[in-house]
């Protein structure tokens, strides 16, 4: 799960970490207090979205000209006109896709001297199973085209969980950032308790784009992203409340409303399978086959009749949609269970499109003859690369 | 000869009763009579834990130090719900059982770092978690695979994915070849073993002629894996081996259902694991259906 910047800012800012002053605003109208309660003269207004690459991106309702996500303000006026120019407007960066998104929120912040721009990020090393510090001085920019172009100057601390961040930590820290004086003694505060947020929120990245050394030598953090490791949501209800539901798809809302892993994507031959392997595999063999996926849709080990169901409903209400593929590997799963599950929603929301379901696994002579025998026009599969190529066929017409 | 496990693995099973539990312990003792030898619950131990299928009936320990003594397991295999899970693992790791296999899907990976910090301290090894589990044909089965696909013989198995890991013993079973040992790692970020350690059992295996390998998009094992395969052939280690990787479609920057099939940072796309392993020799199928027919060619060239 993924926060705001704002979000973010507050809830490292309760650990200690230094950060601006801000308000964030959800309408127009609050702008004027807002800037006012900040100290100035230097104000930023930062759209708040899920993606990054704000401050390069394009309003889609203003003129290419018009100044991007991230905007800097020298007084209370500007700050109001440049809201109203961006709250409501779409917002496209490298990381929404063309179709962009709508600014909801902007986050007026205290502006700030800088001196250096730095990059920090914390994250799990899987490579050695530990939470890792990774670094650089080239903050600011894009870290992967650093990390393409220049990879000897990120610098990738792990930490020992059993330790924690230790002094040596610290110093490796603050050389590979090259901090000295008060910048360093901020380092010596500021790692442990960046390290101690996300070990005890449960985040899966925390990255702060760029951390800076300002004028005054100190260390602030000027930007914040920070997601969450969704299998230990069930331990923070806390930040389950910062759940912003407007920057996710819809469809996926539904889909984890019934315990179902679902991404929606640009194709138009939905799927339905079982098991996360499986299902990518699906949406690979419908591209070999010169098609593309609407989405990957993990039914689960232990699918119930009723989720097999919401599946269906949730790939049959994409309009998108012009082909389904069911691929049902049963081991756990029984594939009459599944069968009757496909039968049961086909009738309960009626079937537009060419269905194909290939069934392999426990009772699959079962689950064929439920599907041969319910006078649905349902196509079988013997295998994945024959239901891969007749629903292609069939959508391709 | 196998990996792993075979017809005299001991095997104890935290969270035995339990709906899951219970189901594919029930599984395992009409799999080859799995040598199930008792169950795991603070609360309940000195009770009995009953089949309906086979009338087997199975002690109840209050906790796996004591399950093993009185046993000999020398095996663990966990369907303990996320949140405990992390525990049972631990449990088993500090009771000293040799090979423990943890089913559960979910677990937090800060659960998973402090996991691993202790099994490195440690003789056990650990399957998974989030794994379908381990199956030695005809001999010992440990987890949730359907037993009815297996078939004796001579293929070594391993794989990030569950049901594609079904795939692979289903279309190798269909080509007349069999398993040896299947192995499912499990599909998440920190795990218990990785493809190096299973590859290097297989090189050394006698029964096992011809490995499948079957990776994801996220991390880097699959590189790290090629690397191996090249520097054991250096050594006069080799054989025939296929592969394949699930998620050449899949969006940067989305979790695939696996927590760690995820490409991040630009890192952890299909087609650099598939370049590194085709680099390596492995014969990389493109479709997940030719698994089976992608091996047989590799074993004839």
């Amino acid at each position: 799960m993924n926060i705001h910047e704002y979000q973010g800012k507050q809830l490292l800012k309760s650990f200690g970490a230094p950060v601006a002053e801000g308000v964030a605003i959800m309408n127009a109208g609050e702008a004027e207090a807002a800037a006012k309660k900040l100290p100035g003269p230097l104000y930023v207004v930062k759209s708040q979205i899920h993606a990054g690459g704000r401050g390069k991106g394009k309003f889609k309702e203003l003129s290419p000209d018009a100044k991007g996500g991230v905007r800097l303000a020298k007084s209370v006026e500007e700050v109001v006109a440049n809201v109203k120019e961006m709250l409501g407007n779409t917002l496209v960066t490298k990381q929404t896709g063309p179709a962009g998104k709508q600014v909801n929120r902007l986050y007026i912040e205290d502006g700030a001297d800088i001196d250096r721009e730095l990059y920090l990020s914390i994250l799990v090393d899987r490579s050695v199973g530990r939470v890792a510090f990774v670094v650089s001085t080239e903050g600011g920019m894009d870290i992967e085209a650093v990390a393409h172009d220049t990879p000897e100057k990120i610098i990738t601390v792990a930490i020992d969980p059993e330790a924690g961040v230790t002094p040596a930590d610290v110093r490796k820290l603050n050389e590979a950032l090259k901090l000295d004086g008060d910048a360093a003694k901020d380092g010596e505060t500021l790692f442990p308790l960046l390290y101690k947020a996300f070990v005890e929120k449960d985040m899966s990245l925390l990255e702060v784009n760029p951390l800076i050394v300002m004028k005054s030598g100190r260390l602030r953090v000027l930007d914040a992203k920070v997601s969450f490791d969704n299998n230990a949501l069930f331990r923070h209800p806390d930040i389950m409340e910062l759940r912003d539901t407007t920057e996710e798809d819809e469809k996926e809302i539904e889909a984890s409303k019934h315990d179902l892993a679902y991404v929606a994507l640009d194709g138009n031959i939905g799927c339905m399978v079982n098991g996360a392997g499986l299902a990518m595999a699906t949406m690979d063999i419908i591209k070999l086959y010169g098609a593309e996926p609407a989405n990957f849709l993990d039914v689960g080990g232990g699918a119930s009749k009723e989720k097999v169901t919401a599946a269906f409903k949730i790939i049959t209400a994409d309009p998108a949609v012009e082909g389904i593929l069911v691929n049902i590997f049963g081991g756990i799963m029984r594939c009459d269970v599944i069968a009757e599950g496909v039968i049961a929603a086909v009738k309960e929301v009626g079937l537009k499109v060419p269905l194909v379901v290939r069934l392999e696994g426990t009772n699959v002579e079962l689950g064929k003859k439920i599907i041969n025998e319910s006078g649905l026009n349902v196509i079988s599969a013997d295998d994945l690369d024959d239901a891969a190529k007749k629903i292609v066929a069939a959508v391709k017409g | 000869m196998s990996i792993l496990i075979d017809k005299n693995t001991k095997v104890l099973v935290q969270g035995l009763t339990g709906k899951t539990g219970t189901f594919h312990t029930e599984q395992a003792l009409a799999y080859h009579g799995t040598k199930m030898v008792g169950g795991i619950h603070p609360k309940k131990g000195g009770e009995t834990w009953g089949s309906v299928e086979s009338g087997a009936q199975l002690p109840i320990f209050a906790s796996v130090a004591e399950g093993k003594e009185e046993t000999g397991a020398n095996a663990s295999v966990i369907y303990v719900p996320p949140a405990g899970a992390a525990a049972a693992i631990i449990e088993a790791i500090e009771a000293e059982i040799p090979l423990v296999v943890c089913i559960t899907e979910g677990i937090p990976v800060m659960d998973m770092v402090k996991v691993k910090a202790r099994l490195d301290r440690s003789n056990s090894r650990l399957i998974g978690p989030n794994c379908p589990g381990i199956v030695t044909p005809d001999e010992c089965k440990i987890g949730i695979m359907p037993g009815n696909i297996f078939r004796k013989g001579s293929v070594g198995v391993v794989s990030r994915s569950g049901t594609l890991t079904y795939e692979a013993v289903f279309q190798t079973t269909n080509e007349g070849l069999g398993q040896s040992t299947a192995v499912g790692i499990g599909g998440d970020p920190v795990k218990g073993t990785e493809f190096i350690d299973m590859l290097e059992m297989f090189l050394a295996d006698d029964e096992t002629k011809s490995i499948i390998m079957i990776g994801e998009i996220g991390g880097s094992a699959e590189e790290d894996a090629a690397q191996f395969i090249i520097d054991e052939a250096k050594r006069g280690r080799r054989k025939p081996m296929a592969g394949f990787i699930a998620g050449r479609t899949a969006p940067a920057g989305r979790t695939m259902g696996h927590a760690g099939a995820v490409i991040s940072g630009g890192k952890g796309g299909a087609e650099d694991k598939m370049a590194a392993m085709e680099a390596a020799g492995i014969r990389v199928s493109p479709s997940p259906a030719r698994l089976g027919t992608t091996l047989v060619e590799a074993i004839k060239s």
